[in-house]
């Protein structure tokens, strides 16, 4: 691998006329916002609230296998729509607009054990600020794992094939801590940190409510079927898990994908930040209901340039950015489901050992800005 | 146990099986008009009256507590999927058998929620509602003579109370531009055809704006009439000065649907302290449009400081009343209303 920049070819000033563009594309949108699009996410809603029920009410005679089946399949769908097409996008404030206090960002708790403030916090203004910056995203790897050749090895490395794949059954866990920051926090000199440990309470009380709902409440109303509704609802969190860690995974880890330099963001402009957006993140190929099950994540590309958009329309913008990264001659990643999950264990793998040759230098230190670096 | 503990605990085991969400949030999605729910209504149906005014005949849900005539309602409609609220007089009576409300909303010049209601909204669509409120409204011993003076939509009120009420001796001066512009011109003139009422019907367009100052011209016992007044700013405003300069400025009552001269100030920066915003704002724009252009989410209703369904915590920093110039300042416990308060200088609201 040698050191190429995929911006190299773009002059500032192209660099501006692009982040114009996107300018333009997300006030399109804006302005089309309407009825369409509240009776969209109203729906979504809708179905997602009675599929839950449903399938809840279903298990309570989960005895049965058949109706264990159907419970736990329908619980584990509703269980992904709440928390990716509904949570994520109305905590990204995607739905704000509608001024409907009971569908808005400062309002709405997720049926996840990260309270949705402090994972608001972590995602919306770290991660989708500081996107593939090493050092500065701690999304990249989440703290636990090396997942650019940039990334300092550790002999810790060697078991993150097993830590991604724990990760990946208790993904809901995994987020709270790092919404919490744990590695860091748990730290002799700052756990005793009062705003650390009011933190860690709403967390605590969270799970509390979360663990009692469906390991104890459902199971309970089950009567005879307890055991088998707890098994119910373990397999649905652990298939909701599983789901949206390997979604998650397709968005940014994939290869192809870029990362920056920690430097690289300082006095970053408005067409850079574009810029790094569309480098940093990969798309997920499928149909109408995958996009919807992801949470419309499999557009994180769009997602990434425009997180406050409602997620319906990211599918219907989706060929307007492709042609810009054509005409401004960007590698739009994008792949099937398997092929991205593929792709980004294999790069869990692959970097679970230090570096083979000398220091690759493959990351792009500053999207667009190479000649500066020439120049300096 | 007592039947409400028994229903306290149900309630508070069902919430343990809905968290997050409240049970009340399943239960919205089949039956928003039931007791206990949010107050909601259903638009049954709707009449036009003019050619830009018509009629909405609304099924309040269970919760709603009846009015008093000549009150107005907070209503929540989504106009392009954004929910905006108004005010809006009721205009049916109390006694109404079917338990339905009406409103009757005049389509203003580029109106979001007026023209919506007027021209688009459909039957069978639910829409947010709030309990009655204002003091518009007859005294418990009913006044021997009454002079209602209105102009276009500020009928609606007084239809309210004509409907209601019958009172012995009632004179109504009502202007609109032309004739077919007179929003129920025919219920008027059925009541006055009743002899429930004496009619002066002035048509603008032909007649001119009325003069308020030979008001005697037409009413001439004016001066003995405790008097209702609803209509354009305008007329308002040479009401309370005819009034006063009669010395009875107490027995007029005024409705207003605007809100009244404002001033201004410096502005300054605004931070939204639970959405975590900060935008800058001047000192003519009230704080709840500021608001609501970040994307704040701000409670609002009449949007013109007498409703009280805009009031917000004010954190720290000062605020000035467009209508009166006063300034508040933050304290523990002090809330604004957002609709006719702007920034004056760097402030902090909860919101
Ligand atoms: C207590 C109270 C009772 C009311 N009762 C009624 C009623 O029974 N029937 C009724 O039709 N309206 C009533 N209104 C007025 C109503 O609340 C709205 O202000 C009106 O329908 C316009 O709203 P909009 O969304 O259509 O206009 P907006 O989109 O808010 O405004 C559009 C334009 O119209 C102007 N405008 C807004 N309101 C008025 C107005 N009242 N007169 C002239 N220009 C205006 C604005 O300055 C703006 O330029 C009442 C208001 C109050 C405060
Ligand atoms: S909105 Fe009615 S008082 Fe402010």
């Amino acid at each position: 691998m040698t050191a190429i920049d995929p911006t190299a070819h773009l002059s500032d000033e192209q660099i501006e006329q692009l982040g114009r563009e996107l300018d333009a594309l997300r006030d399109e949108v804006i302005a089309s916002r309407g009825e369409r699009d509240a009776a969209y996410i109203r729906k979504v809603i809708s179905v997602q609230r009675k599929l839950e029920m449903g399938s809840r009410g279903v298990l309570l005679f989960s005895l049965f296998p058949p109706a264990w089946l159907i419970g736990t399949a329908g619980l584990s769908v509703a269980k992904i729509l709440e928390n990716m097409e509904i949570g994520h996008n109305i905590l990204h404030g995607q739905w704000d607009w509608m001024r409907d206090p009971k569908i808005h960002s400062t309002t709405w708790e997720w049926d996840h054990v990260s309270p949705a403030a402090q994972w608001k916090h972590s995602h919306n203004e770290l991660h989708h600020t500081y996107t593939n910056v090493i050092g500065k995203d701690n999304d990249l790897g989440y703290g636990i794992m090396r997942v650019d050749e940039d990334q300092k090895w550790h002999p810790f490395h060697l078991g993150q094939p097993l830590w991604n794949f724990i990760n990946a059954c208790f993904f809901e866990y995994g987020i709270a801590a790092y919404d919490l920051e744990l590695g860091k926090n748990l730290h002799k000199s700052r756990r005793k940190n009062p705003e650390f440990r009011a933190r860690a309470r709403e967390v605590g009380k969270k799970i509390r409510k979360q663990v009692l709902k469906d390991y104890i409440i459902h199971p309970l109303l089950s009567g005879p079927s307890f055991l088998t509704t707890l098994g119910a609802t373990f397999t649905a969190n652990l298939v909701r898990n599983l789901w949206s860690h390997s979604v998650i995974m397709c968005g940014h880890f994939p290869e192809g994908v870029q990362t920056f330099e920690r430097r690289s963001i300082d006095g970053e402009t408005r067409g850079q930040w574009y810029l790094r957006q569309m480098l940093g993140s990969a798309n997920i190929s499928g149909s109408k209901a995958m996009h919807i099950m992801t949470g419309n994540l499999s557009h994180q590309i769009e997602h990434h340039l425009f997180p406050d958009l409602p997620s319906n329309r990211y599918g219907e913008i989706a060929p307007k950015v492709r042609e810009l990264f054509d005409r401004y001659g960007l590698e739009y990643v994008s792949g099937s489901l398997p092929k991205q999950v593929f792709s980004a264990w294999r790069k869990v793998f692959r970097l679970s050992l230090p570096n083979k040759s000398v220091k690759p230098n493959k990351t792009v230190k500053v999207p667009g800005r190479a000649k500066e670096r020439v120049a300096a | 146990m007592t039947s409400v503990a028994l229903r306290a605990r149900a309630l508070r085991l069902l919430e343990m099986v809905t968290t997050p969400l409240l049970p009340s949030d399943y239960l919205d999605l089949v039956a928003p008009l039931r007791s206990g729910a949010d107050l909601r209504g259903r638009i049954e149906a709707i009449h036009p009256e003019t050619r830009d005014a018509a009629t909405i005949v609304i099924r309040p849900g269970r919760g709603w507590k009846g009015h008093v005539a000549g009150q107005y309602i907070r209503v929540g409609v989504d106009v392009d999927g954004v929910r905006l609220w108004r005010a809006y007089s009721v205009t049916s009576p109390t006694s109404r058998a079917d338990g339905r409300i009406t409103i009757t909303v005049k389509a203003m010049p580029d109106g979001k929620v007026s023209n919506h209601l007027v021209r688009r909204a459909k039957p069978g669509t639910v829409i947010h509602l709030d309990q009655a409120s204002g003091d518009f409204v007859l005294p418990a011993v009913k006044p021997a003579k009454v002079l209602y003076l209105t102009a276009g939509s500020g009928i609606t009120p007084v239809m309210g109370m004509l409907r209601d009420t019958a009172l012995a001796d009632v004179v109504v001066l009502h202007s609109a531009p032309t004739e077919a512009d007179v929003i129920f011109r025919d219920d008027l003139r059925d009541l006055a055809a009743d002899k429930a009422l004496r009619l002066i019907e002035r048509h603008t367009d032909t007649a001119g704006t009325l003069d308020i100052t030979r008001l005697d011209e037409h009413v001439p016992d004016w001066t003995e009439r405790e008097t209702w007044a609803c209509g354009p700013t305008g007329l308002l405003d040479a009401a309370e000065e005819h009034w006063a300069r009669h010395g009875i400025a107490d027995r007029l009552h005024t409705e207003r649907f605007r809100p009244a001269a404002l001033v201004t100030g410096e502005g300054g920066a605004v931070t939204f302290t639970t959405t975590d915003k900060t935008v800058e704002a001047d000192g003519a724009t009230p704080l709840l449009d500021v608001g609501e252009q970040a994307g704040v989410l701000m409670p609002s209703g009449c949007r013109m400081g007498i409703c009280f369904g805009c009031v917000t915590p004010l954190r720290a920093g000062a605020v000035r009343d467009l209508r009166t110039g006063e300034v508040t300042t933050a304290e523990p416990g002090v809330l604004i209303q957002t609709c006719v308060s702007a920034a004056a200088g760097a402030c902090e609201i909860e919101r």
